[in-house]
């Protein structure tokens, strides 16, 4: 749909999370977790394994339905819409064009038997673009953006190195010029250096671009690159939130304080 | 055999009200996917137990049934086929494209155009045209549901990027009716555009899917492609050897292990009329040596 784009007032929030809440069984995963996202903003979300981190991030992008309360997220033509009430068309199409998942394997964002060229072209060939020459020039000019040398355009990411295939899941996502970005430890099983380099392309593209992300991560470095504010969490609840330099340097929570003392001295 | 064991067209009434069914279900959808209770034949899987299946629900005694295998009547495919209908429905059989009112193939449109009240039926191995890229049905399934075939072009966009070129020679991919991604089976892709705007039912049968697909007369079928590389048949550059027709799909023959080859229509009933007309290729034997056999 090539709707012009609305211009957005950015004191509208772009995603609203209103007591969100997950249970499995008697097990729940994440209670009570209400916040607003805005255009432009980075959010990390921190916390240890099995603090209901990956579990919010599902509930945010729709990929699981809340137990209770409600994510809102205000499409291209500027109306907030409860996203339970979208049908699935509608949230599948906002998948793949206004919104982008990095996933932390990126076999699971990839295709990993197809060429680099196609995995990017996908999503615009899947908002109707019928024309080789244009796809094949959009595609390698995203590699050239996200720092892939052009002649492997037509390679299949499994030839690709870990960096490579995960500067190739971010070029995939960004092609359609989303305005959110979910991001599932996106640097997590890379070796520091290209760790690294990584953050430094991503903090880039998001200023750049504008980009609203959703960071979620348990390395507190990279949440302090990336993003302008930080929610701490712990058994399923938010227990401090607010600006990344505010928690990480002046931590208020008992936790936070083990979490950002329990950092490596560099 | 035993004849009277047997039901007419081997199949009992009851399966084949239920292959109806989805037959009728597959017209109104044209190019969705009915699955059905495919049945055990005796005939292995990838035989064309689908399209023997389809072809049993739809016969009728009146009927005249044609069967070709790679455009050719007297393969062993084909002629099993044929006898097998013969047996066990007693429906008269012939090897004329004109004469047919069922014809059952494998991989090929008769060259000869199809008429009002004929019925082509397709033996299909894969009917899931989305399967090489993705493996889940039930994901399949979704993207069929919800129109979401960029998925499609991504193969497309592969062969330009590997050869230059769409280089999908057969099972090429059409959008029906302007709504269902479907495969034709492995028809050559030179057969794609006689499936467009067909005044025969086209039905699609693939028995160890367990899947039924139609096309009715007179609907739009378009092949996918790009707007800067698009839809080409292909052919051999040569006349047929044996008929010298310089417009139907061709086989390769290798006639020794030097090289040598010659190209005829892989078609045979269209390659003997022309010959029985008169027209001659290159190799052409005496006439009388050349007429098809029925």
């Amino acid at each position: 749909m090539a709707e012009p784009q609305v211009s957005l007032h950015d004191d509208q929030p772009l995603l609203v999370a209103d007591h969100l809440g997950k249970n499995y069984g008697r097990l729940t995963a994440c209670r009570d977790v209400s916040f607003a996202l805005y255009p432009g903003e980075v959010l990390a979300i921190v916390g240890e394994s099995g603090s209901g981190k990956s579990t919010l991030l599902q509930l945010l992008s729709a990929q699981l339905a809340p137990s209770a309360g409600r994510v809102s997220y205000r499409m291209r033509d500027g109306v907030l819409r409860d996203l339970a009430a979208l049908g699935e068309a509608e949230r599948r199409f906002l998948f793949r064009t206004d919104w982008g998942f990095v996933h932390q394997d990126p076999a699971q964002g990839l295709r990993m038997a197809v060429s680099a060229g196609a995995n990017v072209g996908e999503r615009l060939m899947a908002v109707g673009w019928n024309h080789y020459g244009r796809i094949r020039d959009t595609a390698s000019s995203w590699l050239e953006r996200v720092e892939i040398d052009t002649a492997r355009i037509d390679d299949a990411p499994r030839t690709y190195s870990g960096g490579m295939r995960q500067r190739l899941q971010i070029a995939r996502n960004l092609v359609t010029e989303p305005r959110l970005v979910f991001m599932d430890e996106p640097t997590g099983g890379l070796d520091v250096s290209v760790q690294a380099r990584l953050l430094d392309l991503m903090r880039n593209l998001v200023s750049e671009l504008g980009l609203a992300a959703i960071v979620v991560t348990h390395d507190l470095a990279v949440a302090r690159l990336l993003s302008h504010r930080v929610m701490v969490m712990k058994g399923g609840r938010v227990i401090e939130t607010g600006l990344t330099d505010q928690v990480l340097d002046d931590p208020r929570e008992p936790y936070t304080q083990l979490l950002v003392s329990s950092i490596l001295p560099a | 055999m035993n004849a009277p064991a047997y039901n007419f067209a081997y199949l009992d009434e009851q399966t084949k009200r239920m292959i109806r069914r989805a037959i009728l279900k597959a017209i109104a959808i044209p190019g969705y996917q009915v699955p059905f209770a495919s049945r055990e034949m005796p005939m292995p899987y990838g035989w064309g137990t689908g399209g023997v299946q389809v072809t049993a629900a739809i016969l009728g005694p009146a009927d005249v049934l044609k069967v070709i295998d790679q455009g050719s009547d007297d393969t062993t495919n084909a002629i099993s086929i044929r006898k097998f209908f013969g047996k066990t429905a007693g429906v008269a059989t012939t090897t004329s494209t004109a004469d047919a009112t069922v014809i059952q193939t494998r991989h090929r449109i008769p060259e000869a155009p199809l008429h009002a009240g004929q019925v082509l039926v397709y033996q299909v191995p894969i009917p899931e045209p989305l399967r090489f890229l993705e493996p889940r049905e039930t994901e399949t399934r979704r993207m069929h549901a919800l129109g979401e075939y960029g998925l499609m072009h991504v193969k497309l966009y592969e062969d330009i990027a590997r050869f230059g070129h769409i280089a999908t020679s057969y099972a090429y991919p059409v959008k029906v009716n302007a709504r269902y991604v479907m495969d034709p089976s492995p028809t050559p892709k030179f057969d794609n555009p006689k499936m467009d705007n067909c005044p025969a039912l086209q039905l699609f049968g693939a028995g160890r899917e367990k899947r039924i697909y139609a096309i009715p007369p007179h609907t739009e079928v378009v092949s996918l492609d790009f707007e800067d590389h698009p839809f080409t048949r292909y052919r051999f550059d040569a006349p047929c050897a044996l008929c010298g027709a310089g417009d139907s799909y061709l086989d390769e023959i290798v006639t020794d292990d030097k090289g040598g080859r010659m190209f005829v229509c892989s078609d045979t009933d269209y390659c003997g009329s022309r010959q029985s007309a008169g027209h001659r290729g290159s190799e052409s034997a005496a006439p009388h040596k050349e007429r098809a056999h029925g």
